[in-house]
C-alpha cells in the first residue's frame, strides 16, 4: 500500500513512542536518534549552511544587511515577467508532459508486448544527457527541414517539448509503477457495472492513481521551474527563468545581492510546491489491494488494443528516439561516410593537451557515480526510515527539506560551497566534493523510491512482529528490509544516473582536474572544428549506453515494487 | 489486505530466528563515523602538502633571483575551463622550482572571478589565470590581486599593459570578429568586408550573435560596436543595433549554439553564414579537421574586431606567495606563451614567442581591433547589457 504519514491502522501508528511499550533501551534510543540525526547534519552542512552563508552574503555585501534587491524584483518589470514565465512554463511543461507521458504509463502498466524489457530503461536515457548535447539534436529536428516541417526552433514550443522529452521517464516510471499495481478487477467490475470507458477511468482509476500523479507533478514541476540549459539553449533569448537570471546576475553583472534575491523568491516557490505536495501524501490514505505485476499485465487482445499499444510505442519511439538517434548517428557520421573516426579520436590524445583521454573522464564519471550512489543510498534510506516511522514535523520538515535541493538554484549552491565549506574542513578545493554535491540531488530519488514501500510495511505485519516481541531494530532487520531492498536499489540507479549527468551545481565550483564524461563534452564542444563536435556526439552516444546499462542492470531487480519513481 | 502480498510469507519465516539486537545501531554509529572521517581525511591530505608550500616558500626572500631558488611545495592556479596545456609544459615549471601545480578549473570567466571576489579572504588558489579586460576593474575593484611585475612584461607590447600598479599582467590575447562560411559567399555575394556592411540587405537573415549578458564573445562584439560607432552623435551603436535587428540579425545564449546549431559554416550544422566567433577559429576548423585540409573552410571579417586580453596575477593572501609569483613568471616564459596558441587559439603576450606555423597560415590578425579602457568598461557594463536588451529583445 502507498500511504502517507499516519495511515495504517489508526490508533498503533507510532508517534514518537513504539507501539511495544516501555521506555526503549539505550541502543534503540541510539539506533532512532541516529537515524534522525546523520540525514539531518548530512543536509545542513552541505546543503543549509551552504545556501544560507551565499544568501547571507550575498545580500549583506555593502556591510549591513541590504533587502532593496527584492524591491528591484517587485518594481522591475523584467524581473517580474521572468517569475512568472518561469511559473506558467513549469506548469505546462508539468500538463504536457503528463499528457504525453500517462497513454505510455498505462501501456507499460497493463501489456506485455516483446522488448518491453529492453524499451523499458531506454525510456530514462534522456535524463542523463546534458542540455546542450540534446539542443544541438532538436535544432535539427524542429528547424524547417526537420519532420514538424514547421521551424520551432527558439520559440517556447521549444522549451516545452525539450521539458516534455526529459522528464518523460519521470511520468512513465512513478505512474506506471503504481500502475502496474492496481487491481484491474476494479475497473472490470465497474465496467460490468455499466460505466463507460471515460467515465471508469475518471471515477476508478484516476482517484486510485491521483497520488503517483502528484508525485510525478511535483518531481516534474520543480526540474522545469528550476530549467536552465534548456532554456538558455533551446529558448533563444526572449525566454529567461528565475535559474537563467540568477545566472546573468551572478556571471555577467556580478550583482550577488539580486541573485540572492532571486534564490529566495525560487525556493519560496519550491517550498511551496513541496508543502503543499507533502500534505496531500499524508492526506490521502486510500486503502489499496495492490497486485503482483504479472497478474496485472497482458498482451494485448483486440484489434483496438493491439493499434492502442503501437500507437503509443510508437509515439514514444520517435518523440524520445528521434534526438538520441541522430545524436548517434552523429558520432558515426563522419566526412568520409560512416565510420569510428571520432571514436578512435577519443582514444588519442592528438595534441597533447591536458584534453583527458575519454577512458578517463569515463572512469572519473564513475567512480564519483559509485560514491554519490554509495552516500544517496546510505543517507536517503535512514531519511525514509525517518520520514515513515515517524508523523511527527522532523519527519515532515525532513521530507520537504530533502526535495530542496532538487528545486535550489545551482549557481547559488555552487557558490554557497565555496563560501561556506572551509569550516571544519576545506573541502572547497576536494574532489571529493563532486559527489557529495551529486548526492544531494540524489537523495531525494533514494527517498522517493523506497518510501512507498516502507510505508506500506508499516501496518500490520510490523505490528504483528512488534506483538510478538521483536525490538525495532529486528523488525526493520527482518521485515522492512527485505521488503524494500529491491525498490532502494532503483533508487541507487536514478542516483547513479544523475550522478552520471549531472552538471548543475558542480559546474561552479572550483574542482580539480577530474573532469567527468558531462564536462568532457562541454571541453569538447569549447572549439570548433569538425573532430571536436564529432568527438562530443561520441562521448554522448557512451554517456547513453553508460545509462542505458546501468539502469537495465537495475531494471532486473524491479519486480513488483511500487515505488515512486 | 493491504501488503505486498509476494513477500509477506518470507519475513515471516525469518522471524524464527534470534539475532544480537544492538548490531543495526552500531553500524549505523560506524557509517556515521565514517561520513565524518572520510571527508576530514581526504582534506587533511590537502592542507596538509599546502601548508608545507607555505613553510618553504618564506626561506625564499621575496625579490631573490628566481632561478637559483628551489621552492617546493606546491602553487594552486584557478582558471576557467578552457585553460588547456600541452603534457610536460607544468611539469617543466616542477622541474626549475620543485613547486607541484594544481590546476583548479572554476566554471565560466565570470563564475570563476565571482569564485575569486567570495573567497578573498580565504583563496582557493596562488595564482589566478583568465580574468579579461572586460573583468579586470571589477577583479581589481574587488582587490583579489597582490601587486607583482614580472620581469617577463618587458617583453609583452605596452599596449596590453593595462593595469599600471602591476596587479594582473597580461598573459594572451585574442579577437572577436564576425566569421564567415566561405562556401555561402562563392557566388555574387561577396562576405561583408566592415561592421555597416551588415545591417545591408544582401546580409539579411544571415548573422548570428551571441547575447552578451551570457556570453563574453557576444559581449566582446558589443564592445565593437560600441567603438566603432561611438555613444553619441548622428549614428550610435544603438541604432547599429536597431539596423541589425531589421536585418533579422538572430541572437542565441552561448558560443556553442552560435557557432555548432546556428552557424553554416565549417563545422556548423545551421544554416546562417556569418556567426561571432574568434579570428583563430578558421585555425581550429584546420586543426581540427577530420580529415587533413590545406584550406580553412571559414574566413573572418577582418574590420570591426574586439580585442580581448587575459590576465593573470598572484592572489592576495596566496598560501605560497612566492611559488605563486614564479608561476605568473613562468606563463609569460616562451616555453607556456608557445604552447598556448594551439591549445587555447590565443596570441601570446610575449613578443618574443614564436607564434605556430598554422597560425600564420590560417589566421588573419584582424587590422585594427577596438580596444575599450577596461575601467569605461567595468563603469558602463552593466548599463551597456541593459541598453543593448531593450533594444535587441524588448
Amino acid at each position: 500500500m502507498i500511504a502517507g504519514g499516519s495511515a495504517g491502522s489508526g490508533s498503533t501508528s507510532w508517534r514518537g513512542r513504539p507501539p511495544w511499550g516501555g521506555r526503549p533501551s539505550w541502543p534503540r534510543r541510539l539506533g532512532g536518534l541516529v537515524l534522525v540525526v546523520v540525514p539531518i547534519v548530512y543536509l545542513s552542512y552541505l546543503f543549509l549552511y551552504p545556501l544560507v552563508s551565499i544568501l547571507w552574503l550575498s545580500l549583506t555585501g555593502t556591510g549591513r544587511l541590504d533587502l532593496s534587491p527584492f524591491w528591484q524584483i517587485v518594481v522591475r518589470p523584467s524581473l517580474r515577467g521572468i517569475i512568472w514565465f518561469s511559473l506558467w512554463q513549469a506548469v505546462v511543461s508539468t500538463v504536457l508532459t503528463l499528457v504525453l507521458g500517462l497513454p505510455a504509463a498505462y501501456v507499460f502498466a497493463r501489456y506485455d508486448f516483446p522488448g518491453k524489457s529492453l524499451a523499458r530503461p531506454m525510456v530514462t536515457i534522456p535524463f542523463v544527457l546534458p542540455a546542450v548535447v540534446v539542443g544541438s539534436a532538436f535544432m535539427a529536428l524542429l528547424g524547417p527541414t526537420g519532420p514538424l516541417g514547421v521551424d520551432l526552433r527558439r520559440t517556447v514550443w521549444a522549451i516545452l517539448l525539450a521539458h516534455a522529452f526529459y522528464n518523460y521517464a519521470v511520468v512513465v516510471r512513478t505512474v506506471g509503477g503504481l500502475w502496474a499495481h492496481l487491481d484491474p478487477r476494479l475497473e472490470e467490475a465497474a465496467r460490468m457495472l455499466g460505466a463507460g470507458r471515460v467515465r471508469t477511468f475518471r471515477e476508478v482509476t484516476l482517484p486510485l492513481l491521483r497520488p503517483a500523479i502528484a508525485a510525478a507533478a511535483s518531481i516534474v514541476f520543480l526540474f522545469t521551474f528550476t530549467s536552465f540549459g534548456v532554456i538558455l539553449i533551446l529558448g533563444g533569448l526572449h525566454y529567461a527563468t528565475i535559474e537563467v537570471e540568477i545566472y546573468r546576475q551572478t556571471t555577467s553583472f556580478l550583482n550577488l545581492g539580486l541573485a540572492a534575491a532571486l534564490a529566495v523568491v525560487q525556493m519560496v516557490g519550491v517550498t511551496a510546491i513541496l508543502v503543499l505536495y507533502s500534505q496531500y501524501q499524508e492526506r490521502r490514505s486510500m486503502e489499496l489491494s495492490l497486485r503482483p505485476v504479472r497478474e496485472t499485465s497482458r498482451r494485448p487482445r483486440t484489434r483496438g488494443e493491439k493499434t492502442l499499444v503501437a500507437g503509443v510505442l510508437g509515439f514514444t519511439a520517435v518523440f524520445l528516439g528521434a534526438p538520441l538517434v541522430l545524436l548517434v548517428e552523429r558520432s558515426f557520421h563522419t566526412a568520409t561516410g560512416y565510420g569510428l573516426t571520432y571514436y578512435r579520436a577519443l582514444g588519442s590524445t592528438r595534441t597533447g593537451s591536458l584534453f583527458v583521454p575519454p577512458v578517463e573522464a569515463i572512469r572519473n564519471s564513475l567512480v564519483f557515480a559509485v560514491v554519490a550512489t554509495i552516500i544517496a543510498v546510505i543517507v536517503g534510506m535512514m531519511a525514509a526510515a525517518v520520514i515513515a516511522y515517524r508523523s511527527d514535523w522532523t519527519a515532515r520538515g525532513l521530507d520537504v527539506v530533502l526535495m530542496l535541493p532538487l528545486g535550489t538554484s545551482a549557481v547559488t549552491i555552487g557558490l554557497g560551497f565555496i563560501v561556506a565549506l572551509d569550516w571544519p574542513w576545506d573541502l572547497r578545493t576536494s574532489a571529493l566534493l563532486i559527489p557529495l554535491a551529486h548526492s544531494l540531488v540524489a537523495i531525494p530519488f533514494v527517498v522517493r523510491t523506497s518510501l512507498p514501500v516502507l510505508r506500506s510495511v508499516r501496518g500490520r505485519l510490523r505490528e504483528a512482529a512488534a506483538v510478538l516481541g521483536a525490538p525495532p531494530s529486528r523488525v526493520w532487520r527482518e521485515i522492512d528490509l527485505p521488503l524494500v531492498a529491491r525498490s532502494v536499489l532503483v533508487g541507487a540507479g536514478f542516483a547513479f544516473a544523475i550522478s552520471l549527468g549531472e552538471f548543475g551545481a558542480t559546474s561552479f565550483i572550483a574542482r580539480p582536474d577530474t573532469p567527468t564524461v558531462p564536462v568532457a563534452i562541454f571541453r569538447l564542444l569549447g572549439r570548433p572544428g569538425a573532430l571536436n563536435l564529432g568527438q562530443a556526439m561520441a562521448l554522448s552516444t557512451i554517456l547513453m549506453a553508460l545509462t542505458a546499462v546501468a539502469i537495465g542492470l537495475i531494471e532486473r531487480f524491479r519486480l513488483g515494487e511500487g515505488g515512486e519513481f | 489486505m493491504k501488503h505486498d502480498v509476494l513477500s509477506n510469507r518470507r519475513s515471516d519465516g525469518r522471524a524464527a530466528k534470534r539475532r544480537p539486537t544492538p548490531v543495526v545501531a552500531a553500524v549505523l554509529v560506524l557509517i556515521a563515523t565514517a561520513l565524518v572521517a572520510v571527508p576530514a581525511s581526504l582534506a587533511g591530505c590537502g592542507s596538509t602538502t599546502t601548508t608545507t608550500a607555505g613553510g618553504a616558500a618564506t626561506i625564499a626572500p621575496a625579490g631573490a633571483p628566481t632561478t637559483t631558488v628551489t621552492l617546493g611545495g606546491e602553487v594552486v592556479l584557478m582558471t576557467h575551463d578552457s585553460f588547456a596545456v600541452s603534457e610536460g609544459v607544468l611539469e617543466e615549471f616542477t622541474a626549475q622550482t620543485g613547486v607541484k601545480v594544481r590546476v583548479l578549473k572554476s566554471g565560466d570567466a565570470g563564475a570563476m572571478l565571482n569564485q575569486a571576489v567570495l573567497t578573498k579572504d580565504h583563496p582557493l588558489a596562488d595564482v589566478l589565470y583568465g580574468v579579461d579586460n572586460t573583468f579586470l576593474s571589477r577583479a581589481l575593484d574587488a582587490g583579489i590581486f597582490e601587486p607583482y611585475e614580472p620581469p617577463g612584461l618587458a617583453s609583452v607590447p605596452p599596449e596590453f599593459q593595462l593595469d599600471p600598479s602591476h596587479r594582473a599582467a597580461p598573459i594572451d590575447y585574442g579577437d572577436i570578429c564576425v566569421n564567415y562560411d566561405k562556401a555561402a559567399f562563392t557566388g555574387l555575394t561577396k562576405p561583408p568586408a566592415t561592421l555597416r556592411d551588415l545591417t545591408e540587405p544582401e546580409y539579411r537573415s544571415r548573422l548570428v550573435v551571441e547575447n552578451p549578458a551570457t556570453s563574453s564573445p557576444g559581449l566582446a562584439f558589443v564592445l565593437a560596436t560600441i567603438a566603432e560607432f561611438g555613444e553619441t552623435g548622428d549614428y550610435t551603436w544603438r541604432d547599429y543595433w536597431a539596423d541589425l535587428v531589421k536585418n533579422d540579425v538572430l541572437v542565441v545564449g552561448g558560443w556553442e549554439d552560435a557557432y555548432y546549431s546556428a552557424f553554416s559554416g565549417g563545422s556548423g550544422k545551421g544554416d546562417r553564414p556569418l556567426v561571432v566567433s574568434y579570428a583563430t577559429s578558421p585555425v581550429a576548423e584546420v586543426v581540427y579537421a577530420e580529415t587533413p585540409v590545406t584550406v580553412a573552410p571559414t574566413g573572418i571579417v577582418a574590420e570591426g574586431a574586439f580585442r580581448q586580453v587575459e590576465f593573470a596575477g598572484v592572489l592576495a593572501g596566496a598560501k605560497n606567495p612566492e611559488a605563486a609569483r614564479r608561476f605568473v613568471d613562468f606563463l609569460l616564459s616562451t616555453r607556456f606563451q608557445e604552447d598556448m596558441p594551439l591549445q587555447m587559439f590565443v596570441y601570446p603576450a610575449n613578443s618574443e614567442a614564436a607564434v605556430p606555423t598554422e597560425f600564420a597560415t590560417y589566421a588573419a590578425v584582424p587590422e585594427r581591433a577596438a580596444a575599450l579602457d577596461p575601467a569605461v568598461i567595468g563603469a558602463n557594463r552593466d548599463r551597456w547589457i541593459e541598453e543593448w536588451t531593450s533594444i535587441v529583445l524588448p
